[in-house]
């Protein structure tokens, strides 16, 4: 195919990815976008959600928010708050809407998580003399962490793939590539940021996925 | 376009009555194309992740792939999925809708696999013992018994749909979307909010509406039957 052939030119001439409008810059602030995101994510969402799994609280609440949070267009949450004083901050009206994107995936994720703990270790535990946050951390976490660890792959996952929509509203990252294709009509050039993305995105699920696998057994997978 | 001075469209306000009495042709026609799109989508979805979930439910060897390629459609950003299907369909909204599909068909096709391999062999058995054929088994009894966990993918992929719709402006077919496209590059702050408000409106309706197809159609997942009307 033709357009294939042509984007296959694109992406294997240097001329694109130097300069600042060159890939390695998009890629890295696509890179600075999403992790910046997560970990802003994963410090409002995952207290929450392991202080209200422990006491077993607020389950209905969690799940939907989560449920809420897929019918609010990040799109529109974007442009509302470029449109509102927050606006002139930079990165930030981008930061905001891709947190309140990544948080319903890491809540639910690992409330349920904690929630799926075996009632009776946690009584063992207790029994033991545990106190509440030794047994949250020593017990119940380490039990919930596949849980928390999907809920954070899911988030990274998205993250990855919405940062894109940044580059509709004039942000950065590697939606830019695509954006700035559409505007000189050149096909070419937006496969071959739909491409990059895509891979990043593939790149990371790939990680994650990795980091599952080999994590170390405290990581609350069964000794076969 | 010479409004009064105290006009909150020339002030730019959020919340403006006068935009919604001067612009409903505008945001009818929007809403109209955001549920059109929503509805086209999800339904192209379900008639084809309906087959491949029987076909991997029936077939071990089927599941792997079906789910694998399902979930990597699901990892391509909407903004790039729009972009690698234009030199197929051009600026349309079937390459809106084409996109959406793809989307959908992951939550759902997970859905109704996981609803149809909940299904108890023994009820499989029981179908087989009293004469049903591979057809009749799937259609009255296997699909029912999956029907809840199905439309729990149906909910999240509508609601899913419509908060995606909106990246269609980059194409001019969103949509809401086009309302918010528009006034994010003219500053118009009463048709974005308006625009989205609307978008989380049509999503919460369709989510409650399906909730209520649900329920009509599982008679047998609630606890007790009332007085018969």
């Amino acid at each position: 195919m033709n357009t294939l052939a042509q984007t296959w030119d694109w992406l294997t001439s240097s001329a694109n990815w130097s300069g600042q409008d060159g890939v390695w810059r998009r890629l890295g602030q696509h890179l600075y976008l999403t992790s910046v995101c997560l970990a802003i994510s994963c410090a409002i969402a995952l207290p929450v959600a392991l202080v209200l799994g422990h006491l077993g609280r607020g389950g209905a609440l969690a799940v939907n928010i989560s449920n809420a949070g897929r019918a609010v267009p990040t799109f529109a949450v974007l442009v509302l708050l470029l449109l509102s004083p927050i606006g002139t901050w930079g990165d930030w009206p981008t930061i905001v809407a891709l947190v309140l994107f990544a948080v319903p995936p890491l809540l639910t994720n690992a409330y349920v998580g904690m929630r799926g703990v075996d009632r009776d270790v946690v009584r063992a535990a207790r029994g033991m003399g545990m106190t509440g946050p030794q047994t949250l951390l020593g017990v119940e976490l380490p039990l919930a962490a596949p849980l928390v660890l999907t809920g954070l792959r899911t988030a990274a996952v998205q993250l990855v793939a919405t940062a894109t929509v940044a580059a509709l509203a004039g942000g950065g990252g590697l939606g830019r590539v695509i954006t700035a294709g559409f505007q000189l009509a050149s096909t070419p050039q937006v496969v071959a940021g739909a491409v990059l993305v895509a891979a990043l995105a593939l790149l990371v699920e790939g990680v994650f996925v990795a980091a599952e696998r080999y994590a170390p057994r405290w990581a609350g997978r069964p000794a076969a | 376009m010479t409004p009064t001075p105290d006009d909150c469209l020339t002030r730019n306000e959020w919340i403006c009555g006068a935009y919604l009495s001067s612009r409903r042709e505008i945001l009818w026609d929007a809403t109209l194309q955001h549920l059109q799109l929503t509805f086209v989508s999800v339904a192209l979805g379900l008639l084809v992740a309906v087959p491949l979930a029987v076909a991997a439910c029936g077939r071990r060897w089927a599941a792997g792939p079906v789910l694998g390629l399902t979930t990597i459609l699901y990892t391509i950003p909407s903004l790039a999925m729009f972009s690698i299907l234009l030199p197929v369909y051009g600026l349309s909204a079937s390459l809106v809708i084409a996109g959406l599909v793809l989307y959908s068909l992951t939550l759902l096709v997970r859905n109704i696999l996981a609803g149809l391999r909940a299904v108890p062999a023994e009820t499989r058995q029981a179908a087989r013992g009293m004469g049903y054929g591979p057809a009749r088994q799937l259609l009255a009894v296997e699909l029912p018994l999956a029907l809840p966990a199905a439309m729990a993918g149906l909910r999240i992929a509508t609601v899913s749909a419509v908060s995606l719709v909106t990246i269609g402006a980059i194409v001019g077919f969103g949509g809401l979307g086009n309302l918010i496209y528009s006034g994010m590059n003219t500053y118009f702050r009463a048709q974005v909010l308006t625009a989205s408000v609307l978008c989380v409106l049509i999503a919460v309706a369709a989510d409650i509406a399906l909730l209520g197809v649900q329920r009509a159609l599982t008679p047998w997942t609630r606890p007790s039957r009332r007085a018969a009307a």
